[in-house]
């Protein structure tokens, strides 16, 4: 798969910024479309620019699930450090399928773009899209593009569907769920949400952490191969491990006691926390997932994700039980515990 | 009120604004550092020093001797209680 | 990390409770007739629910969680009036986000942003300074908020505006002190209580003299307290032993970051851009003597109060409200009529539901209430 565009397409590209032209309908547009779009993901599916992708064959196989999803995806700024809304819109979708046990296969790219945004950043966020569907072995394969006025976006949104194909017998979700399950996270949590908000710069704090925005389909896959018997996955984006936590105990109707001292956390982002008097638990994720696992497929489990680059910190952060369904509670390293409830809006700094 | 954090200064970033980098498990910021500098220092004599970090203000010096005699007291109640224990033919579970 | 986990340290945390319960049961404490120790500091509370300290004690100890949160104690009025002030074309209101959620009568700072306020959040009040800088077309407004810790820093910010010469930068000065307030609570009837976890990062400013009428007037134990878990627990331990030898005083655990006599340059920077108000308003709490400060007439010129009309209205706390009986100790924040119906964090009604520093708050949060709302 070519990830960038082919020279004579950047020879023949003159315009530096988006106008209302780009997403018009006529020949502006079709330039945009076909020298700047479709060469960033170059694929046999897109290349024929029909109004949807044809897709032959059958994409499933014998006793095969389609599991298909959509995403939007706004964050300002557009590039951070560990990637951009591009590496986001690709490894978003195809986390949500991959969480649900499916192999994702093709995605969708819908793009909105600010009037006066620069060519040139549309060209990074594509390249971006590829390296990472690239990574992630789909390929993106139908599109559309809009144009709105200056001040109606924010540079750029993008909303990516994917579709996946879930192999027979994998089955998860909270009807598997037992008392005594492991609950597994597969690396530090919060880089994502701590890089953005480095990058936006507001609170002048240079934090050394890059996001974790990464496809973690691959994972997944070595996850099955050593626990058959994963029970729920779900990947711990906005809201972060509380929010999924909660998740899980509301719609499964269980307990959940997370322990403090086992949740893997980078320095710099328990620095930034202890800073701003942020809570961890409830900071973004955009490559990390919560697993449930039968306990005694943990400890095969935790091998197998360590030794993966993506759960290369992977560690069992808590439990599941009968008692108080819906609620989860942490214990703290003294052996309290306390409520872990859902976060009331977004986490505000605080100096109190 | 009070979120302070311990950091370490880092550097003098302006002498004469007296504001400093501080660092806090790596993440760094500029603070001023007024209220940390002693009679007959510099702002330069401040780097290496450990501070409490409040809303962009090093507030104070952290004294390392302090910190240690509070911390060897604490050890000591738990080896004297463990001591009482043993006396009384009892495990203390620490 | 230094100087934090340190403290933090489990097995140490253990010797100290059975030092504490040792001294409670020779204070005779029950589960109903228990000792009442106060911490004024609402980080002090955040650490006591985080580390889920008061689930350690026994029975027989009951934190009392003070008025020290500045955030919940901010009347109503006084958010109207950022409001106004925010909500003028000219003017980028900045705060710390604390303050962004705490209920004005009709907005907060948060919905008047979503209203088309320009209202941001700073970390420091420097930033707002560079923000000042930045746009000189616009009125830079700080909401200066915050008991004595906090103070200097706003002090300063405004001496080096002057220093700068900047004329687009002022201050919502809405700081408070805390000597006033934990005398007004030590004189309100029904006051019940034993001993006090004092503030350890006021102490680091003011120093510890001004705590010492506390035990010469009111015959309590106040011991200036770190953050850390195993700080609480100490000073905990040192007050029950005050308790026990019947020697009121005011000692300090904090030694390692509280000089006794606080920091000077701190002190005369407060001392320089403010002066005690006669008396300032306290959600749940009512007027206080001196409890407040503004900015001196040298200073009118960055005073927010002198450059913009606002409404100044003061506005009554909710009838049904009890929060004064919960800062005083006489209620726990659950006994209180609307605890957990009309006042949540999603509509908080008292001071205290305000602020996740707030008992209230702390209380519905870290406490097993969901436990009924989805069983």
């Amino acid at each position: 798969m070519n990830a960038v565009a082919k020279p004579r397409a950047v020879d023949h590209w003159r315009d530096q910024h988006i106008t209302l032209a780009h997403g018009a309908g006529g020949r502006a547009m079709r330039e945009l479309i076909e020298e700047v779009i479709v060469p960033a993901f170059d694929n046999g599916l897109l290349a024929p620019l029909e109004d949807q992708a044809r897709i032959a064959g059958s994409l499933l196989g014998h006793g095969e699930s389609l599991a298909f999803t959509t995403d939007s995806f706004v964050v300002s700024p557009l590039r951070f450090p560990g990637g951009d809304i591009g590496r986001l819109a690709v490894c978003g979708t195809v986390n949500d399928l991959a969480v649900g046990g499916a192999v994702p296969k093709h995605l969708s790219c819908a793009l909105i773009l600010e009037e006066g945004l620069p060519v040139e950043t549309l060209r990074e966020v594509l390249a971006s899209m590829a390296r990472a569907a690239e990574e992630a072995g789909v390929s993106i394969v139908t599109g559309d593009t809009k144009v709105v006025e200056r001040g109606a976006a924010d540079g750029l949104f993008i909303t990516t569907a994917g579709i996946g194909a879930i192999p027979a017998g994998r089955d998860t979700g909270p009807r598997m769920v037992r008392p005594g399950d492991k609950l597994i996270v597969n690396g530090t949590l919060g880089d994502h949400g701590i890089a953005v908000m480095a990058a936006r710069n507001d609170l002048a704090l240079q934090i050394p952490v890059q996001s974790d925005a990464a496809p973690l389909n691959g994972l997944v896959e070595a996850m099955f191969a050593a626990a058959p018997g994963l029970r729920w996955l779900r990947d711990a984006t906005r809201g972060g491990l509380a929010t999924i936590t909660n998740e899980f105990a509301r719609e499964g109707r269980f307990g959940i006691v997370l322990d403090e001292a086992a949740i893997p956390v980078a320095d710099a982002v328990r620095g930034a926390c202890e800073i701003l008097g942020f809570d961890i638990l409830y900071l973004a994720n955009e490559g990390k997932l919560a697993a449930l696992v039968p306990a005694e497929e943990a400890d095969g489990l935790l091998a197998a994700m360590r030794s993966h680059p993506l759960g290369r910190n992977a560690a069992v952060v808590g439990e599941v039980h009968a008692e108080r369904p819906g609620l989860v509670t942490m214990r703290s390293r003294f052996g309290g515990e306390r409520v872990v409830d859902l976060l009331l809006g977004e986490q505000l700094p605080r100096i109190c | 009120m009070c979120l302070g954090i311990p950091g370490q200064i880092a550097e003098v970033t302006n002498t004469e604004a007296k504001l400093a980098l501080v660092d806090v498990l790596g993440v760094r910021r500029e603070v001023n550092i007024a209220c940390v500098i002693r009679d007959g220092e510099t702002a330069e004599d401040v780097v290496g020093a450990w501070v409490l970090v409040h809303v962009g203000f090093a507030m104070s010096r952290i004294d390392e001797k302090e910190a240690q005699i509070t911390l060897d007291l604490l050890h000591a109640l738990g080896e004297a209680q463990a001591e009482a224990a043993a006396l009384r033919g009892v495990e203390a579970t620490t | 990390m230094k100087f934090v986990d340190e403290f933090r340290d489990p097995s140490t945390a253990k010797a100290l409770l059975r030092e504490v319960t040792a001294c409670l049961d020779q204070l005779g404490a029950t589960e109903q007739n228990p000792v009442q120790v106060m911490e004024v500091c609402g980080g002090h509370t955040h650490s006591i629910f985080r580390y889920a300290l008061k689930d350690l004690v026994p029975k027989s100890l009951e934190f009392v969680h003070g008025p020290g949160c500045p955030v919940c104690v901010l009347p109503m009025g006084r958010v109207d009036d950022c409001i106004a002030i925010a909500q003028r074309p000219e003017v980028i209101f900045t705060t710390f986000g604390d303050a962004m959620r705490v209920p004005g009568s009709k907005l907060s700072l948060l919905q008047a942003r979503a209203n088309g306020a320009d209202v941001r959040m700073v970390y420091s009040p420097l930033d707002a300074l560079s923000l000042a800088q930045q746009h000189p077309d616009r009125e830079v407004v700080f909401f200066g908020l915050g008991f004595e810790t906090t103070m200097p820093s706003t002090a300063m910010t405004v001496l080096e505006a002057k220093r700068r010469g900047l004329k687009n930068f002022s201050l919502f000065c809405n700081h408070i002190t805390i000597v006033p307030t934990i005398k007004a609570v030590l004189d309100s009837p029904g006051m019940r209580i034993d001993g006090f976890i004092g503030p350890g990062h006021v102490a680091m400013v003011t120093g510890s003299a001004p705590f010492r009428f506390i035990a010469e007037r009111y015959h309590r134990p106040l011991v200036i307290s770190g953050f850390e878990p195993n700080d609480i627990l100490q000073s905990l331990w040192m007050v029950l032993r005050q308790l026990l030898e019947k020697r009121p005083r005011v000692e300090n655990q904090y030694a390692r970051l509280v000089d006794p006599d606080g920091n000077r340059v701190g002190m005369q920077a407060i001392a320089e851009v403010f002066e005690l108000r006669e008396f300032f308003e306290w959600r749940g709490l009512g007027s206080i003597d001196h409890s407040g400060v503004r900015m001196r007439a040298p200073y009118a010129a960055f005073d927010a109060e002198r450059k913009f009309t606002v409404p100044n209205a003061k506005i009554a706390d909710p009838k049904s409200c009890q929060c004064g009986e919960v800062i005083k100790g006489v209620l726990k924040p659950q006994q209180c009529k609307v605890f957990g119906k009309a006042c949540t964090p999603r509509t908080p009604l008292g001071a205290l539901m305000v602020s996740s520093e707030g008992a209230c708050a702390a209380y519905y949060q870290y406490s097993t209430h969901a436990v009924e709302e989805v069983a």
